[in-house]
């Protein structure tokens, strides 16, 4: 690197960053990768999934050789009453029409850096952006631990947190009702034992959904996914909530491991990592100004999370893609200024990432105000159902019908229900 | 598991200076101190009598929830330096 000068600098080697650096090496730009972590990965986690079509525009047939964990073909819901559950899945045999896989991200995103690598990026790992470098009022590089490093275009991908986006005021601190902490563990189980409980095949995965039990009532939602010998157990909760029932979160998530449905997948099992990490949860309302003179904001740091569809690193990938595509651009324009660095939101909008937060601008609200009906009536209506349909005793069936019936109404199900209806309907229709 | 059980499963690398710091005077007329039980690590400890925070800054996850939910925006907050804190295996 001459004069440590490149011609793109990216903060961050998440998702985001990673397909930035791919994007503009494969273009020929001289481009700098710089991450805090001793590898890349290293200070990452998540709850298990990438989505295949987006991933593979990035990195085509990425499964022949990415340390992939499992091919997800079942995507199950789990709602727990305080000691019972409904479950059910949605299970698709194709192989040919992969969906999503299940990773963990200390391999994966270490592996999307050497892809990088390998079209000719230059990577910095151990290396701790402290500040963007500033001169009359423009971003010209960043400072390190050590160096200063000089950039006609710098690209902010340093996940949720980003202090450098804040730094610079394109961002505020997040409020701690658009925030989700989440805690996990990864619980090592024999890979016999574990396809049994998950009724899949060897290179097969399930991802599941956790709604109740000991989350009901609280902005939370669980999660449990199938590496190959070891399943991701976790939840995410706002912070708001936290803070208001005063929940110490690696207590609540020993007792959601507690629950007798849950325990019986995770029994025997050996817990070989805790972690912890937050989620946007703002959504459209919470995008900030993603670009300016000089510089450009992806993933993670720009809140591009969809957390009604559980995609984020999807959309940290394509946010990188096109910011580096935006980078291209105003490099062979010779002009990195904000008239041209502008276009990035424009791409934006008009992929699939500005639409679909736009059509759930609102959605977070309403599962906030339904969040008892959604986390403690529905399930226990849905075990109650179960146990009507399938208990043979004494009591005449007409009443246990009406009892049914009777707690249906009497708990407002129909009044509650009617609000997901209309967003229903207006999320179909409405443009 | 306790949270020490489920902290000894992960590699540290310890920095010698820590990346948290707050204002004691601050704290004292915090009343709620969500730090202290917020944290996924369990890094705040304040100790009423000596109006002192017990800071376990190795212990930190580096989520960043403790400085989102200090109302009064009274932790300073940031990374530890390249190659040091936490390192997650699986992630
Ligand atoms: C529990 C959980 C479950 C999730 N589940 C899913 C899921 O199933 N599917 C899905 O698609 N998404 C999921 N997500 C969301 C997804 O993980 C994120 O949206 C995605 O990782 C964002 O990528 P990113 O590159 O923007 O940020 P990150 O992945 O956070 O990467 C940021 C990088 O920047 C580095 N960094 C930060 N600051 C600096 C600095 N100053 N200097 C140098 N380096 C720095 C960090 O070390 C890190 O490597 C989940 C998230 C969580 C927490
Ligand atoms: S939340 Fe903030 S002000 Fe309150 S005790 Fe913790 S650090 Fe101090
Ligand atoms: S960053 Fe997270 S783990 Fe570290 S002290 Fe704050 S809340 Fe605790």
């Amino acid at each position: 690197m001459e004069n440590n000068k490149v011609e793109v600098i990216i903060v961050g080697a998440g998702p985001a960053g990673a397909s930035a650096a791919i994007t503009l090496a494969r273009a020929g730009k001289k481009v700098l990768l710089a991450d805090r972590a001793d590898n890349a990965g290293d200070k990452n986690v998540f709850g298990g999934t990438i989505y295949a079509k987006q991933t593979a525009e990035i990195y085509p047939n990425f499964w022949e050789t990415a340390p992939v964990e499992r091919a997800v073909t079942e995507q199950k819901i789990f709602m727990l009453t305080d000691c019972d559950s409904v479950q059910f899945g949605y299970k698709y045999a194709s192989k040919a029409s992969y969906k999503a896989f299940t990773v963990k991200r200390s391999n994966w995103d270490r592996w999307c850096v050497e892809q990088a690598q390998k079209e000719g990026a230059y990577f910095a790992p151990k290396t701790l952006v402290k500040e963007l470098l500033i001169e009359n009022g423009k971003v010209v590089g960043v400072q390190t631990e050590f160096e200063k490093f000089y950039s006609d275009i710098v690209i902010i991908a340093d996940g949720v947190n980003s202090l450098l986006a804040k730094q610079i005021g394109l961002r505020n601190e997040i409020k701690d009702k658009d925030v989700s902490l989440s805690v996990k563990e990864v619980i090592e189980i024999p890979k016999e034992n574990l396809q049994d409980r998950f009724n899949i095949d060897d290179e097969d995965g399930c991802a599941c959904k956790i709604l109740g039990g000991p989350l009901k009532d609280i902005m939370a939602l669980g999660f449990m996914c199938t590496n190959k010998n070891s399943i991701a157990l976790g939840y995410s909760v706002s912070i708001d909530e936290l803070k208001k029932h005063n929940i110490k979160p690696y207590e609540l998530l020993e007792e959601l491991k507690e629950h007798p449905t849950i325990a019986s997948y995770i029994k025997g099992g050996k817990t070989i990592e805790y972690s912890s990490h937050l989620i946007p949860e703002g959504g459209y309302n919470c995008i900030p100004k993603v670009y300016d003179n000089r510089v450009l904001v992806a993933g993670d740091a720009a809140m591009f999370v969809n957390n009604i569809h559980f995609e984020g690193t999807n959309l940290a990938m394509l946010s990188g893609k096109l910011a580096a595509e935006t980078a291209i651009e105003a490099l062979n324009l010779s002009d990195c200024s904000a008239s041209v660095l502008c276009r990035y939101y424009k791409k934006l909008e008009n992929s699939i990432l500005i639409k679909d937060l736009r059509t759930h601008r609102n959605t977070i609200d309403v599962i906030r105000k339904n969040i008892h009906t959604l986390t403690s009536l529905y399930p226990e209506l849905a075990c109650d159902f179960f146990d009507l349909l399938t208990s043979a005793d004494e009591i005449p069936k007409r009443a246990k019908y009406r009892k049914f019936l009777s707690k249906f109404i009497k708990s407002r199900g129909i009044t509650a229900s009617i609000p997901f209806v209309f967003l229903a309907m207006e999320k179909c229709f409405k443009k | 598991m306790n949270l020490d059980e489920k902290l000894a499963t992960l590699k540290y690398n310890k920095d010698n200076e820590s990346h948290l710091s707050v204002d004691e005077d601050v704290c004292i007329r915090c009343k709620e101190k969500p730090c202290t039980f917020i944290c996924p690590a369990n890094v705040y400890e304040w100790n009423e009598e000596k109006c002192i925070m017990t800071i376990r800054y190795e212990n930190c996850l580096e989520c960043g929830a403790c400085k989102i939910a200090c109302e009064k925006n009274n932790i300073t907050w940031r990374y530890p330096n390249g190659g040091y804190g936490v390192k997650y295996k699986n992630g």
